[in-house]
Formats: C-alpha cells, sequence, structure tokens
C-alpha cells in the first residue's frame, strides 16, 4: 500500500499515525493546545474499525494512570497533553518508568510556570529529559519539527518504547501542534497480535504469574535495579541518538536548537549566510540521548556555539556539557508563548561576534 | 488402635473440613495479628480456585497495608499508585474485555487519594470489581486518621479523637457509588465471624458472576479492624468495630441487580 498524502494540523496527524500505527488504546483529557488530538479520535471512531480503545479520562492523572493498566498488558498505548496536565502526569510516568512500561507520551508544549500561556513554548526541556517525576529515570524524548515528524515519531516512538520497555515522550509545542502542514501518511499497520512474556494477560498454568510493579522493599534490590535502569539509559545513549544537520560543513558558528526553533533557525541560517556569516544548525532529533558526542566533534571547528530555544534556557546546559569548555555557549530565545524570530536570532549573533 | 491409624482415621479425605487454596502462595502474610486482610485475601483466592478463573484474572494492588498483595494470590497483578487502582482497572477491561479484573483498596486509597478515580470508574459503569477494605485509619504509615474515621476516633493525626469542626466529617463512599447509575452491585460486608465470612464469600461469587454480564461494577466494602493501630487485641478490636463502626456503616446490600429483587 501507497502512503497518503493529506493536509492536517500537527496534532491530528498524531491521532490518525496513532490510528495507522495500530496503536491499541488512547487515554486522553482535553487541554489547550492539544485537545485535536482526543477530538480527532472520537470523530474516527477507531474503535469500530481497528478495535483501538479510546476514552476521554476524568483527569490526566488518571489518563496516565490508564495508560500503565493498559501497558501493563503488553498493550501500544499513549495518552497526550500539554504543559501543565504533563506536570499532572508525572507521578504515573514514574511508575512507568519503574514498572519499565512501554508507552507514548505527547506533549504539545505551551509556556509556563502554573497555568501560563496557550501559547506555544519549550520551557518543559528540563522536566522532559531530566525526568520529570521523582526517582532516577529517563523517557526517550523525541523532538519533531514538522507534521510530517509529529505522525512519523508516533510508530517510532512505539518501536523504540517495546525495544527498550522504557516510556517515550513526544515534546512538542503549540506551534507545530497546530499549525498546517501536507503529511504522508503510513498505510494502516495491524494491531499486534504478540503478547510480551511479562504482560498481565491472567496466569495460564503454564508460566508463574506476572507481577507489574515498581517497588523493592529491599534497598539491595532496589539498587540492583536502579544500575539496571542506568544500564539501559547507557545503551540507549549509545544506540538512539538521532540528529540532522544543517550547512555544518563550512560552518564557523553552530545554532542547536530543535522543534519549532530548529525551523526557525534554518531561516536564520540563510539570513546569516547572505550575510557572508557562515554559520551551521544541529537539530538534536532525540534530546533524550542527546547527540552530546557529534556537538562536541563540531565544537572543534566553531568560533561560538548558539543554543535557541523557546525558553529561559534549558537545552543550552546541556549544549555546555557537551561542548566542554571548547569554545563559548550562548543561550537565546523568547519565552511566554513568544516563537522567536528569525532576524532576532541573526541580530544575538551578530553581538556576540562583535561582543565577543 | 495404634496413635499412628488414628491420624490415618483423622485425616481421611472425607473429614477434611479445612484446606490451603492453591492460589495463595508460600508467601507469609505481612500483616498484624488479628487483622481482616489476611480472611478477605484467602476468600478472594478461595473463589478464584472455585470459579476456575486463575488464568482469566487480573488483579490490581494498592498502596496501603496491602501493597504487597501480589506476593500472596498465584495470580497476574499490576501495583497501582496510590488511589489510582481503578483507572488501571479501566484500561485493563477495556483492552481485554474477557477478563476478570478487580482492584483491592483499604480507605485511604479509595476514599481520599482515589476519590476521583473510584467514582468515575463507577459512575462509567467499567465492568470490574472494586474490594474496599475499610477499617477506618491508615495502617502502614502508622494510623493516621482517614476518610472514613469515625467522629472522636483516636488516631496519630487526631489525638484528641476527630472533631467535625476541624476535620471534617466520615466519608461513606459506599452509599456514595451505590447511588451512581453505572454500579450494578454494591454491598458492605464484614469477615470477622465465619457467618460474615460466607456472607462476603457469597458476595464476591456473585460479583464474579455479575462481571461476565458486562452490566457495570461491582462494589463490595468490606468493614474491618486494624488491632496495632486501634491499640486493641484482636477480639477487642472486633467488638469495638460491632459496636462502633456498624452502626455507621451498617452491613448489607446498598445495591442489587434489578433481576435480583423481582425474583
Amino acid at each position: 500500500m501507497e502512503k497518503e498524502l493529506r493536509l492536517m494540523k500537527g496534532n491530528e496527524a498524531v491521532a490518525e499515525a496513532a490510528i495507522r500505527a495500530g496503536a491499541d488504546g488512547y487515554f486522553g483529557y482535553p487541554i489547550t493546545p492539544q485537545s485535536e488530538i482526543l477530538e480527532y479520535l472520537m470523530v474516527a471512531k477507531p474503535y469500530e474499525t481497528t478495535g483501538m480503545v479510546v476514552l476521554q479520562a476524568e483527569s490526566e492523572v488518571a489518563a496516565i494512570n490508564m495508560v500503565y493498566g493498559g501497558a501493563g498488558c503488553g498493550k501500544k498505548v499513549m495518552t497526550s497533553s500539554s504543559s501543565p496536565g504533563i506536570s499532572l502526569k508525572q507521578e504515573g510516568i514514574t511508575y512507568i518508568a519503574g514498572a519499565e512500561l512501554p508507552c507514548l507520551i505527547v506533549n504539545v508544549v505551551r509556556g509556563g510556570p502554573g497555568l501560563g500561556t496557550i501559547q506555544p513554548a519549550q520551557s518543559d526541556y528540563f522536566q522532559a529529559t531530566k525526568g520529570g517525576g521523582h526517582g532516577d529515570y529517563h523517557l526517550i524524548v523525541l523532538a519533531p519539527a514538522s507534521v510530517q515528524e509529529m505522525a512519523d515519531f508516533v510508530g517510532l516512538s512505539f518501536d523504540l518504547a517495546f525495544k527498550y520497555r522504557n516510556p517515550v515522550m513526544m515534546l512538542s509545542d503549540g506551534a507545530i501542534g497546530q499549525m498546517m502542514e501536507k503529511v504522508w501518511l503510513s498505510p494502516q499497520k495491524e494491531r499486534s497480535k504478540t503478547v510480551p512474556e511479562w504482560a498481565t494477560t491472567g496466569k495460564p498454568p503454564t508460566r508463574e504469574r506476572n507481577i507489574i510493579t515498581s517497588l523493592d522493599l529491599d534497598p539491595n534490590a532496589q539498587e540492583r535495579f536502579n544500575q539496571k535502569l542506568i544500564d539501559k539509559y547507557n545503551l540507549i545513549k549509545e544506540k538512539e541518538v538521532r540528529y540532522e544537520e544543517f550547512q555544518c560543513d563550512d560552518a564557523e558558528y553552530l545554532f542547536v536548537a530543535y522543534g519549532t526553533s530548529a525551523r526557525v533557525c534554518q531561516k536564520a541560517v540563510q539570513l546569516c549566510r547572505a550575510d557572508g556569516i557562515k554559520v551551521g544548525l544541529l537539530r538534536p532529533i532525540t534530546l533524550f540521548p542527546f547527540p552530546s558526542k557529534r556537538i562536541n566533534e563540531l565544537a572543534d571547528k566553531m568560533k561560538l556555539i548558539l543554543s535557541i530555544e523557546m525558553s529561559a534556557g534549558q537545552m543550552v546546559e546541556d549544549v555546555m556539557l557537551s561542548v566542554n569548555g571548547k569554545v563559548p555557549v550562548y543561550h537565546f530565545g523568547r519565552m511566554g508563548g513568544i516563537v522567536t524570530a528569525p532576524d532576532e536570532v541573526v541580530e544575538f549573533l551578530k553581538s556576540k561576534i562583535i561582543g565577543g | 488402635m495404634t496413635e499412628a491409624t488414628g491420624i490415618k482415621e483423622i485425616i481421611k479425605p472425607e473429614n477434611l473440613v479445612y484446606k490451603r487454596t492453591k492460589i495463595m502462595t508460600d508467601n507469609v502474610l505481612s500483616y498484624c495479628p488479628g487483622c481482616g486482610h489476611g480472611t478477605a485475601h484467602r476468600i478472594l483466592a478461595e473463589i478464584i480456585e472455585e470459579e476456575g478463573i486463575q488464568s482469566q484474572t487480573i488483579g490490581i494492588s494498592p498502596v496501603g497495608c496491602s501493597v504487597l498483595l501480589y506476593n500472596f494470590l498465584d495470580i497476574d497483578w499490576q501495583e497501582a499508585a496510590h488511589g489510582r487502582a481503578p483507572a488501571l482497572a479501566t484500561a485493563i477491561k477495556r483492552l481485554l474485555p474477557d477478563k476478570f479484573v478487580f482492584t483491592y483498596q483499604g480507605d485511604g486509597d479509595l476514599a481520599a487519594i482515589g476519590t476521583a478515580e473510584t467514582i468515575h470508574a463507577c459512575n462509567r459503569g467499567e465492568n470490574i470489581l472494586i474490594i474496599f477494605i475499610n477499617n477506618g485509619i491508615y495502617g502502614m504509615t502508622g494510623g493516621q486518621m482517614a476518610p472514613t474515621t469515625l467522629v472522636g476516633m483516636k488516631s496519630s493525626t487526631s489525638p484528641y479523637g476527630r472533631d467535625v469542626k476541624l476535620m471534617g466529617n466520615p466519608l461513606k463512599m459506599t452509599e456514595i457509588v451505590a447511588t451512581l447509575p453505572g454500579t450494578y452491585y454494591v454491598t458492605r460486608q464484614s469477615v470477622h465471624t465465619a457467618a460474615n465470612v460466607k456472607k462476603t464469600k457469597k458476595a464476591m461469587r456473585k460479583a464474579i458472576q455479575y462481571q461476565k454480564l458486562n452490566k457495570g461494577t461491582c462494589f463490595i466494602e468490606i468493614v474491618s479492624n486494624c488491632p496495632s493501630n486501634w491499640k486493641m487485641t484482636p477480639v477487642e478490636s472486633n467488638k469495638w468495630m460491632e459496636a462502633n463502626m456498624f452502626p455507621f456503616y451498617p452491613l448489607g446490600d446498598l445495591k442489587v441487580p434489578a433481576e435480583e429483587t423481582t425474583k
């Protein structure tokens, strides 16, 4: 079957891609700017076609715990929300990480803190990449920069989630969630009939009972489990780093930006190059694992590196750790729901070149 | 007759009145002497064995004294965060509609932190069984006031007795869920006497039958004791429960299927 071309919002693309990826269940709660995901699924009624369960929960807390329950049965399940709702889900997310369950959590980020704004932001980077809930854990974090990637990353997220028995977060933002672009949709995949050996589906006489839990009262056993998680995260860091480079070959200056900011920076690179400033862009696609090694390599030939985020400066800390003092690293970006403009980025870079 | 042949007489199969159910594991129960949890576990285990549904059953254990419940019954389990068991059960039952799905929750778990999950699962009429152990206190954390602690009852966080002006009223969750259209069978039982054990077992058997009908949530409250945190002997605690808990939490059915009442 061939791919199908549609004009869609990023949020709609996530919903349609979930059906086509053979997802077993979606559990959500309305919040701007991502409510189209739940709305689209309710209109599409996949429970009548593929058998995918769709349920509007009583809260984000309930929705993420439904994801826990479904994932514990070995099913491909997901939820989506936006920043304040993702904060509510953190309890469930840490339990899911602790029970090593695969699932997809979509965060269509809006500005904060608190109720903040409903406009796009990238101020949940720390929460997404450093754990978010309590305890030592990581999500695999994918950062789409287009409607196409919002669709493509659904299937990829499920693949990674099941490969590593680890929750995956798609860290989008209000701009990509709301904007319409053309998107090539993959053909419908069958829902999986395979049951993972750890899933709770009722204990047959042929196997031991399966227990999904994140509890271990024995500190020695708990520490061994913590070490097991670290080993898994190290393997993920080794195998799953994804990034994209744009005009880095001859660059003397480097932008590092993900998601909407990466789209802005593509334009900023072009504007700089028209002025004779050789700038390149590295776009992390995975925020955890972070492309530290590649940024460190690129730092060798750069005069300075600029991290562009719609936040007060969060990813810049990972860029600094990656660069490890080789060259100056700066942060620039608008906040509060304002999307950084390309010429603002260019002006900031110029001020640092002159000032530097 | 020698002593050995005497024992042989006694252990004849026809003389057997009580045996270990296969669904209980070899793990040692983590409960205080006299606690009702062990009895409630055993009833559940017996029912699962007698109904032959071990391979069909998925249980959700709570946070509280029975947090380690998954160690005691030989079935598939998921351990929920505090109060969230009905949300897990909702998804499990919807994704595996042919399975028997139940939660087992204490009063803090179900009636305080999990109030929203409980009410909404019941109101949606999820085809699950909720077993609610109400002993009016937070046992595992050392005897703090629960949403179901009686007025005037002492706990470590109501050391002078529950004062309604200061701490609010005890919550009758079972009465609340009985009013919801999504519940199919709601009953309140106890496990402190042999007669009550029989009644509770009968209620659990009904709930399993009802779940097969897909007609809504079954909800069984078991009013129970907490000798350690009530600071009583097991016998005293059962007497205190009868004298104080039962008047406020009266035993019996709160909602029975319409088909049953017309019989």
